[in-house]
């Protein structure tokens, strides 16, 4: 369905991945199939406790078993004063437990052993006593007078709030509500979810004893900021640091913190003098790693009778665990949330939310989307779909009468975002065009005559990605620009070095064809290296959709200073003005002479055999790109589901997904990436979920209790695009990885209410299992 | 305590003595060097670990080296032959059925597991073969088109693809 086709040159072009070659073949590289000599293997003992106080920990037995090299506990960390350590966010977090565990499968030890069944057989031979205390498990309770204080540990902290934080205008949207004919009302939860790649954290660390060297191999997106990380907690020398992540099995927001996984296994490697692996289980993966969402939202919308939008109150809960570590970039506590306003020309918004600490994993991790505008779009988009059935009109008009107009860009929100670019309508149009929208309304209505049920869900999303402007966006103050390095070797094949970490997204494919669209190197000659800290520029990972918006921007920039440099080289091999110089990919040749023209190879290997006196020898240059604003990709997708009012049950018939994302620079890849998109939105409006019981015990710590879609439920796609380019991007790109997972969820639930609407359900929380349908259903019946 | 085994894999003989308790997924990756086959969930969930055993796809995550004594073994590193990719790693690269490459290997060796009983599979017979085999990425549309790829590649007549 790929229509960019910028031709000539190397965008829109939809070239078979140049990294899929070694995966086929089963020669990827995971952090599993790192093997060192004379290395140790790390497991990890997890707390069973959602809340106790550690009354002692007696390893002696553990120590004891043949092959066993050392046990590790927090005691022995705080001597080195590696106990705790920052998170993301500037909280604290325990690397091992010392004084008390505070969610179940915290980490409380960890064995060094020969092999790794040796590890987890000593895991078994270590007591810990526990003293239990009273788990706080629900974020509302724990907020409460008399709730336990979990966070004792901190100075200051005699509660349980995190903080307090708001945007937008009060006083402004106080009198929208108050001028409002009604007021519409959505209560949900935002489940927890997890972003569960399929391959799990893990780590080799190797610092060398005599060369004081730490390399430290390990599934992270974000490989210099950690290594940043690394040298301030563990006062190492940054040069001495080497942060390698080799190929990763997906990451999806999960591989960006830090973990206490990493940190032991690089600190007894320190002690030992021998590497130490750490592979994580997935019990431990689940249990203990990044978890996403779990937002207690309430939005409330003042529309007039004729639907005009007014303002939007939004106040929300934060269930954030007992650390607060979002992985999220900006100064704003809720990260990108106020962007909840979504594609409406709202007059006026505020927004308040609330975090709490709970006895539950820490996390908050920018799960395939920018921190938090999935919740956003979720709400706003729920929101409307609601209005649309009080007011009585199509929510197809509702949005169209309340959407940002095209010519209304830049366009300042209530919240305070600059939007660059959007054409709301036109993806609506196609969607419903695609979807035969009027012709499922009218099927709708017959298909009710026979006591069947289709809902038909709609979700117009816009949202903002591409961290960022560095005046806004940091992660522990570390500025969110991204850098590349483009150097072309003497036979015309280049080498191009990016600070993000790709992780399945096609790295090696697109950015080659930036650098190829700019300088007419052909793909293929382009090798593009990334994640590895010592022979990439610095940079701040790949997360969040940002890696085409900022590494992407960067790749071109600096090709386009390698062109500059090669004008100047070609005026001295043509003996001409730069001025008499045209450029047409691959080459310059003289204005009204096109045969004297010298092409890019053949400037490359002058730059290192015959470059102008006077010049620097060579054809290489970095770029650091700090993006002016993040970008705003849209999107229309359109769900349609067939429900059984008797049981629940329902299922998707058709997904019609209009994105735009701006240029797409090779097609295929997008499309890869919105239907994973899709793919992973089902799933969270399905199935996924992580919940606790009273006492704190994780449910859903495994792939029989987390659940993912496989092939057999997962609905097929139609995809669609229309194209805006982003005015600030210097090829017109947006991001587009998150795109479908922060905007399809609220279609998917819109579908099923829209189904059984008309029996006057409003509502179905997430995940919207067969069981919450007929709930709802059984709820509105009991009230007639 | 260790035990002898012998197991062809690959088309290959290879003998080695094991523990009793030695998963066959890390026989295969740390005893034979054979990387291709994963590790995503320890309980017979994700199928980033599934082989070919004497040609069935298993997931060698809950199986003991043992257990294969005697048998034939496939893995991803024996699906190309004399150079030659096979059809479903031509299908998956074509089709962009593969994103981080985690699940890839498995996910092939299923797929080629049913093309060897089903030339013309449809994509709802596709979809369930490949249930057990768990994709983070992809949403496994691309995979359906892979397979479909390697199915006309390897079986051109009839054509392929009918409908459910």
């Amino acid at each position: 369905m790929a229509v960019t086709d910028t031709s000539p040159g190397w965008l829109g072009k939809s070239i078979k991945r140049k990294e899929d070659d070694r995966f086929i073949a089963g020669r990827g590289n995971y952090i599993e199939d790192i093997n060192l000599p004379a290395m140790l293997h790390m497991a990890i003992l997890r707390s069973p406790y959602a809340h106790a106080r550690i009354n002692g920990i007696d390893a002696s037995a553990a120590s004891a078993l043949p092959g066993v090299v050392a046990v590790v506990t927090g005691e022995l960390l705080a001597q080195h004063k590696l106990a705790w350590m920052p998170t993301l966010s500037g909280d604290t977090q325990a690397v091992l437990a010392t004084d008390k565990v505070r969610f179940q499968g915290q980490e409380v030890a960890c064995v060094i052993a020969e092999d790794r069944y040796v590890a987890h057989d000593a895991l078994e031979l270590i007591e810990v006593d526990y003293e239990p205390l009273p788990a706080v498990v629900d974020p509302f309770a724990a907020l409460d007078d008399g709730a336990p204080l979990i966070r004792d540990d901190k100075d200051g902290q005699t509660d349980n709030r995190i903080y307090h934080w708001e945007a937008g205008d009060a006083e402004a949207t106080e009198r929208a509500f108050a001028e409002a004919d009604r007021v519409v009302t959505v209560n949900t939860h935002y489940p927890r979810s997890h972003p569960a790649p399929l391959e799990c954290c893990g780590c080799v660390a190797d610092v060398n004893p005599a060369s004081s060297r730490a390399t430290i191999y390990m599934t992270s997106q974000a490989p210099h900021a950690i290594r940043t990380v690394f040298a301030l907690v563990a006062g190492l020398p940054e040069q001495n640091i080497q942060v390698i992540s080799p190929d990763i099995g997906g990451g999806f927001g999960n591989k960006v913190p830090v973990y206490p996984g990493y940190v032991v296994a690089t600190a007894a490697s320190l002690l030992i003098g021998r590497p130490v692996k750490w592979i994580e289980d997935r019990t431990g993966n689940l249990i203990s790693t990044g978890f996403a969402r779990d937002f207690h939202m309430k939005g409330e919308l003042a529309l007039t009778n004729d639907g005009r939008m007014l303002g939007l109150r939004v106040k929300m809960l934060s269930d954030q665990g007992y650390a607060y570590a979002d992985a999220q970039p900006s100064k704003l506590k809720a990260g990108l949330f106020h962007i909840v306003t979504g594609s409406y020309d709202m007059p006026a918004a505020h927004v308040i939310t609330d975090g709490a600490y709970t006895n539950k994993a820490p996390g908050g991790v920018a799960y395939r989307c920018s921190f938090r505008v999935t919740e956003a779009s979720f709400l706003i988009e729920r929101l409307v779909q609601s209005a649309a059935y009080d007011l009585g009109i199509d929510p197809v008009e509702l949005r169209r009468k309340n959407f940002i107009r095209s010519d209304q860009f830049p366009y300042t929100s209530a919240t305070g975002f600059v939007y660059d670019s959007g054409d709301y309508e036109g993806a609506l149009d196609l969607a419903l065009e695609k979807a035969r929208y009027s012709e499922l309304r009218a099927e709708q209505a017959e298909l009710r005559k026979e006591g069947k049920l289709i809902g038909i869900g709609i979700a117009s999303m816009t949202e903002a990605l591409g961290a960022g402007p560095s005046r806004d966006y940091d992660i522990l103050g570390i500025k969110m620009f991204d850098s590349a390095e483009l150097r072309v070797h003497p036979t015309g094949k280049a080498i191009l070095k990016l600070g993000v970490r790709h992780q399945g997204q096609g790295h090696e494919t697109t950015f080659a064809q930036i650098v190829a669209h700019e300088l007419g190197i052909p793909p293929d000659d382009i090798l593009v290296h990334e994640g590895d800290t010592d022979n990439t520029p610095y940079g701040l990972g790949t997360y969040a959709s940002r890696s085409t918006p900022v590494a992407g921007a960067a790749a071109a920039m600096v090709a386009r200073k390698l062109r500059d440099k090669s004008k100047k080289i070609a005026a001295h091999l043509l003996e001409v003005a730069e001025e008499d110089l045209e450029w047409e990919i691959g080459k310059f040749s003289v204005k009204g002479a096109p045969d004297r023209s010298k092409t890019i190879q053949e400037i490359a290997f002058a730059a290192y055999t015959d470059h102008p006196p006077g010049m620097e020898a060579g054809l290489e240059g970095a770029h650091y790109y700090d993006p002016p604003n993040l970008t705003f990709p849209f999107a229309t997708y359109i769900v349609v589901v067939e429900v059984d009012a008797e049981t629940g049950e329902w299922k998707p018939r058709q997904v019609v997904a209009v994105d735009d994302c701006g240029v797409r620079i090779n097609p295929m890849i997008v499309e890869g990436q919105i239907m994973g998109g899709l793919t992973e939105g089902f799933a969270m409006s399905a199935m996924q979920q992580i919940t606790f019981d009273e006492d704190g015990n994780c449910i859903g710590a495994n792939f029989m209790d987390y659940l993912l879609p496989t092939a057999w439920e997962t609905p097929h796609f139609d995809l669609y695009e229309t194209c805006t380019p982003s005015p600030h991007h210097p090829i017109g790109c947006k991001g587009v990885g998150e795109s479908a997972t922060v905007g399809s969820p609220a279609a998917f639930v819109n579908a099923v209410v829209d189904a059984v609407a008309h029996l006057g359900v409003r509502d179905v929380d997430m995940p919207v299992t067969s069981g919450a349908v007929w709930e709802a259903i059984q709820a509105v019946k009991g009230t007639g | 305590m260790h035990r002898s085994i012998t197991v062809t894999v690959n088309g290959q003989s290879r003998t080695a003595e094991v523990e009793p308790r030695m998963l066959l997924v890390y026989f295969l990756r740390e005893v034979l060097d054979l990387r291709g086959v994963h590790v995503g969930c320890d309980t017979t969930s994700c199928g980033v670990c599934a082989v070919l055993l004497d040609g069935v796809p298993v997931k060698s995550c809950t199986m003991f080296a043992v257990q294969a004594d005697g048998r034939s073994l496939t893995t991803v590193e024996g699906l190309a032959s004399n150079g030659q990719k096979h059809a479903v790693q031509e299908g998956f690269k074509e089709e962009h059925g593969l994103q981080c490459g985690f699940c890839t290997p498995a996910m092939m060796l299923v797929a080629s597991a049913l093309l060897e009983e089903n030339a013309n599979p449809s994509e709802s017979e596709i979809r369930w073969a490949i249930s057990g085999n768990l994709c983070r990425c992809t949403g496994y549309q691309n995979i359906v088109k892979a397979v479909q790829h390697a199915a006309a590649t390897l079986n051109p007549q009839p054509a392929s693809g009918r409908t459910t």
